[in-house]
């Protein structure tokens, strides 16, 4: 592991990158206590502070920095608790697809048969598909909500964690250890749960990386649609899609800081991603 | 080769089977679409002579077994919004959506290749990591913010392009076209390079790795060895084998391009079928939902079909393998 | 090089020419169908309006004028006689005569899905007195039908006998006796009419008229101030300061007769109600007056129409516009008034507020879901805690009428208070066509009947009297929560000007040059 940390650490970029991402889930972990004001609480807004300026001072004294947007909500407060649905929504819904794709991912290559051909049809039925067109018309179904959100990004995403933990745990199974293993009478579950899940999460945790960025991207992308979650609760692509109509009136900066704010994002998380495939996949170095 | 063709076929409908009943009974549950077709002034017995005349009041399996009998007959339903056959709805828009999407996978392979070649053939250059970092930049960005950001500078700041719409249009063979005039260029400049971006870094990391990849091979140690100059090498040997699966892949994508096209169509107000399915799913213009994704999962499974089969033909190793 | 120039200049020339005689409005919503009987949806009703017309006209107020008749009256207490200008031609040079209005009237009954039928449901029987006469029959003293017929536009019998929609589209069955000729419609994209030289009343100033459907607001706004676009309707309300500073444009303001208001459910058990905690409550809250008179006097009127909708809305205390036939002048929107507010809410029990879900569509309205935020967030300073729920139109409609929802938005424009009232706060009762909007089940029945009594008046002057005591008497017990009148906005570059309407429609014919 520590190897694993000091050729990650080797490039500049990616470290940069990797200690963005702590700083951002950090402060957005902190959010309820360091952000100005809590933008999800309707009491605290007041519609005298709509659309100000970054720099400009509330009645109570408080200073917007980054500006209010059209509900008097304090920017800074917004994109620290957006930041927070993303990052949550990113780490949620990559847990859940991943428990559930390895999952079947690995059984379907270990009991092989009908089982694994209905998975993987399935699976391949849906990675056909363009991952927007499923979570579109499984939104327009479920309506609005967190758990909705996760729940329509999981059924997308499901599919590529099963098929590289299959083609992983295929390439496995035929390893001595496994032989091995087989030969001491081990029951199955033990051999799968303790010797081949492991020796095939590497390539998974690469996919989880940028599945992550993936699923955090069309959330917000859904958002921006008017499909994602409830309005009183922003996420970084709602306040996007709400500042649009001010663009023309240059009012910029209610769209401009959020969608900047998920750029730095999903870009760290990508670039960090990017770095740990070539640590993980000796083949892919000499390219940085 | 014959059976292959059949079998994918017969995969291929299964699929469109599927799909559409799953949209079907997604879009069935929703709510009742009656509500946005009566008049605001009306009343309670115009409303439940609408329900009846639209046939809502049928039992679910009942309806979709006579949606399913139209539709092998060619026949989609009639937009509930518009009262025309939805599948005419669809092919009117198609055009603009086809021509975005084209216009997208053109600028993403014609910049994408070079950038990525360059970037795989020097890879410790300062040209060649720039372009690797701005590729991770490019896949991350998310699209819509992406034409905001067009918008701002291009539309509001500078004034130079229109940020909606897609203007006049002249006619090729009947369809109606924006790339044959300066104006229809104007307008599909900025939505067709916002949704270019993403395979753009695609199609340019594939080429780096593509390109960095092929020049470690034996038969270009081989190549210079020989003493042939490097352009040469690039150019004749590696050049080819790393563009054969681009083209493929970006083939492959078209069909994502397409569905992503919704996002681009939206902010930019383009008239394709993404902005459709959008407006459609707010009005539960239940038949024109249903036949755009079965016309895109036509769409797709065609398109993967042609490209196996391309790939079947090009590449000898796969055809010893199906014969 | 001289016939060169010339023939350069003389392309200048036309070019200019042409752009001169052509006009460029900017649509807000999206075009439908070209068929006037087929969706009763504004844009479609505001295409319909160029080709066609119908026996009665709305002026720029929204009062009822003469169109295609000429003059009406009631013959009795179930009859009425309209009679039809003369000499009026469709735009294939034949006659109007009274046998076109029978077929139009007949066809809004036929059209499959046809939205127009609510507007001749009434007319039990028509006849043709003579080829400019023609009589209505009712089945009960009815005094709306110049109203309802306003509503239904005539068309050629010749030309859309057996017509569908889709003919309509194509232009086959679009003759009628309008100020323009109908060219072309590209569905998504424009409609393209042309002056008709011989029309009966107000003539266009311009050759041609192009409308551009861009219903996203940034777009429109763009194309505006491009120059793309000679004229835009519903400024998006931001750019309105921005408008207002450009040398190069002008705004024309009109207070709509469209009224954004809230509904406060009133039955027993109310959905999304809870107490302070968030436990079930007993009783609905809302029954009470003094809750409902709190939860009036907690919101800012004011603080929305500045802030939020940029000045864009006028606080209302009527379910109508002030233009509006039936409207109470004496009674004032309700003051802000947060301490009077929860002074109220004690009296009535709720010393300590109570929960409650503010639901309202986020696609319909100007603003529509901002609203339902920053009226959640004025509640919730008054101590009732305000989830917010937003939806789609559609599906927000049929939760409505579902009984779903405990407090929502509505808007609503109408030329009529009594028929405003009627639908939205009359005791439900489906086969008088009472109460379909009427979401909260309030029921009083001195304004039943006073309605009642005010449709059976034939009298307009007795008639809008008695609407005012039923408005009156319906505000006063805070039927509905009424919150402001919209105000529509164009745009237009220098040069040109418009008078506003009250019914929100854009007419060609009547933009002028200065």
């Amino acid at each position: 592991m520590r190897s694993l940390a000091l050729d990650f650490a080797a490039s500049r970029v990616a470290l940069a990158a990797a200690a963005l991402l702590v700083l951002l889930a950090a402060a957005s972990l902190l959010a309820p206590w360091i952000a100005p004001q809590n933008p999800y609480d309707l009491a605290q807004l007041d519609l005298a502070n709509s659309r100000l300026p970054p720099g400009a001072h509330a009645a109570s004294g408080a200073t917007f920095w980054l500006g209010t947007d059209d509900q008097g909500r304090d920017m800074l407060s917004a994109i620290l608790y957006g930041l927070r649905t993303s990052l949550t929504v990113g780490a949620v819904t990559t847990a859940c697809a991943l428990a559930l794709g390895v999952a079947l991912g690995v059984t379907s290559a270990w009991a092989g048969g009908w089982f694994e051909a209905l998975v993987m049809r399935i699976a391949d039925l849906q990675l056909s598909f363009p991952s927007i067109l499923i979570a579109l018309v499984l939104l327009a179904l479920l309506g609005q909500g967190l758990d909705k959100i996760v729940a329509a990004l999981v059924a997308v995403q499901w599919a590529y964690y099963a098929r590289t933990a299959r083609a992983a745990a295929l390439v496995e199974r035929r390893k001595d250890y496994i032989e091995a293993a087989t030969a001491l009478a081990l029951p199955g579950r033990t051999i799968v749960l303790r010797h081949l899940v492991p020796n095939c999460l590497p390539p998974v945790v690469v996919v989880a990386g940028v599945q992550t960025a993936a699923a955090i991207t069309l959330e917000a992308t859904l958002s921006f649609l008017g499909l994602g979650l409830p309005i009183t609760e922003p996420s970084l692509g709602l306040l996007v899609a709400n500042g649009f109509a001010y663009i023309l009136s240059g009012q910029y900066w209610i769209s401009v800081f959020p969608g900047a704010a998920l750029v730095v994002l999903v870009v760290a998380i990508n670039l960090s991603t990017d770095r740990l495939r070539e640590v993980l996949d000796p083949r892919s170095r000499g390219l940085y | 080769m014959l059976r292959y063709l059949a079998l994918r076929l017969l995969q291929a409908l299964a699929a469109l089977l599927v799909m559409s009943a799953i949209v079907f009974v997604a879009v069935y549950a929703i709510g009742n679409p009656v509500e946005i077709l009566v008049s605001p002034q009306a009343d309670q017995e115009e409303i439940a002579r609408a329900v009846a005349a639209l046939g809502l009041d049928r039992p679910l399996p009942e309806q979709y077994l006579r949606f399913l009998a139209r539709a092998a007959a060619g026949d989609l339903g009639r937009s509930f919004a518009f009262d025309v056959p939805a599948i005419g709805l669809i092919v009117e828009r198609m055009p603009a959506t086809l021509e975005l999407a084209t216009c997208a996978m053109l600028i993403a392979l014609a910049l994408g290749a070079p950038l990525g070649l360059w970037a795989g053939l020097r890879p410790r250059s300062a040209a060649g990591r720039s372009i690797a970092g701005l590729s991770i930049l490019g896949f991350s960005l998310p699209t819509f913010w992406v034409g905001l950001m067009l918008i701002l500078v291009f539309s509001v700041q500078l004034g130079w392009l229109p940020s909606a719409g897609r203007g006049p249009t002249t006619s090729l063979l009947g369809v109606p076209v924006s790339f044959l005039s300066l104006e229809g260029w104007r307008h599909l400049v900025l939505p067709a390079c916002n949704l270019a971006l993403f395979n753009l870094a695609l199609v340019t990391r594939l080429a780096r790795a593509g390109t960095a990849d092929a020049m470690r091979q034996e038969y270009v140690v081989f190549a210079r060895a020989k003493g042939l100059g490097e352009a040469h090498i690039v150019a004749t040997h590696v050049a080819k084998n790393v563009l054969i699966p681009i083209v493929t892949v970006a083939g492959l994508e078209f069909g994502s391009l397409i569905a992503f096209a919704v996002v681009t169509e939206s902010i930019f107000a383009w008239p394709g079928m993404g902005k459709l399915l959008v407006d459609s799913i707010n009005v539960l213009d239940r038949p024109v939902i249903v036949g755009y994704l079965c016309i895109v999962v036509v769409l797709f499974v065609a398109i993967n079909l042609a490209i196996d089969l391309a790939y079947a033909w090009l590449d000898p190793r796969v055809r010893g393998a199906l014969a | 090089m001289r016939p060169l120039r010339v023939l350069l200049a003389v392309l200048l020339l036309s070019v200019l020419a042409a752009r001169g005689a052509e006009l460029r409005i900017g649509m807000a919503a999206d075009v439908t169908s070209m068929d006037p009987h087929f969706l009763n949806l504004q844009p479609n009703v505001a295409i319909s309006m160029h080709v066609f017309d119908s026996l009665t006209l709305l002026d720029p107020e929204a009062r009822l004028i003469p169109g295609l008749a000429e003059s009406w009256r009631p013959v009795d207490a179930t009859t009425w006689e309209f009679r039809l200008r003369r000499g009026v031609r469709f735009h294939d040079g034949s006659e109007l005569t009274a046998e076109d209005v029978v077929f139009s009237i007949e066809r809004t009954q036929k059209v499959p899905n046809g939205q127009f039928r609510a507007f001749t449901r009434r007319i039990v029987a028509t006849r043709v007195v003579d080829p400019h006469t023609i009589r209505m029959k009712t089945a009960a003293p009815y005094a709306m039908v110049p109203y309802d017929m306003n509503s239904v536009m005539i068309v050629s019998r010749k030309a859309a006998a057996g017509a569908s929609s889709a003919d309509f589209d194509s232009g086959k069955a679009m003759i009628g006796t309008g100020p323009f000729r109908f060219v072309r419609f590209a569905r998504g994209d424009r409609v393209e009419l042309e002056r008709n030289d011989a029309y009966w009343g107000r003539r266009s100033q311009f050759e041609r008229v192009v409308f551009r459907i861009v219903p996203t607001d940034p777009a429109r706004m763009a194309a505006l101030l491009s120059g793309d676009l000679d004229a835009i309707e519903q400024v998006p309300p931001p750019d309105l300061a921005r408008v207002r500073r450009d040398p190069a444009l002008r705004v024309e303001q009109k207070v709509s007769w469209r009224t954004i208001f809230f509904f406060a459910d009133q039955r027993e058990r109310a959905p999304g109600l809870t107490d302070a905690s968030g436990a079930p409550l007993a009783r609905n809250p809302l029954r009470d007056r003094r809750v409902r008179e709190a939860l009036s006097k907690a919101i800012d009127r004011r603080a929305i129409a500045e802030r939020l909708m940029d000045g864009a809305a006028l606080p209302a205390s009527n379910l109508v516009s002030p233009p509006v036939f039936g409207y109470a002048r004496d009674l004032k929107p309700d003051v802000h008034d947060p301490a009077g507010a929860r002074r109220l809410l004690a009296e009535a029990g709720y010393p300590r507020g109570f929960g409650m879900t503010v639901s309202a569509p986020n696609n319909r309205y100007v603003d529509d879901d901002q609203i339902a935020q920053a009226v959640a967030a004025m509640l919730a300073r008054v101590g009732v805690r305000a989830r917010v729920e937003t939806l789609p139109i559609n599906a927000y409609l049929t939760r409505g009428r579902e009984g779903r929802f405990c407090f929502a938005l509505l808007g609503w424009g109408s030329f009529s208070a009594d028929l405003a009232l009627r639908a939205l706060v009359a005791t439900p009762a489906p086969e008088r066509g009472f109460g379909a909007f009427n979401w909260a089940h309030y029921a009083n029945a001195r304004v039943d009947e006073l309605l009642e009594r005010g449709f059976g008046t034939l009298d307009e002057r007795r008639r809008e009297e008695i609407a005012r005591d039923a408005m009156r008497a319906a505000m006063r017990d805070y039927a509905v929560i009424p919150l402001h009148h919209q105000i529509t906005s164009w745009a237009l570059r220098r040069g040109l000007s418009y008078p506003g309407r009250v019914d929100e429609f854009t007419l060609a014919n009547f933009v002028r040059r200065e």
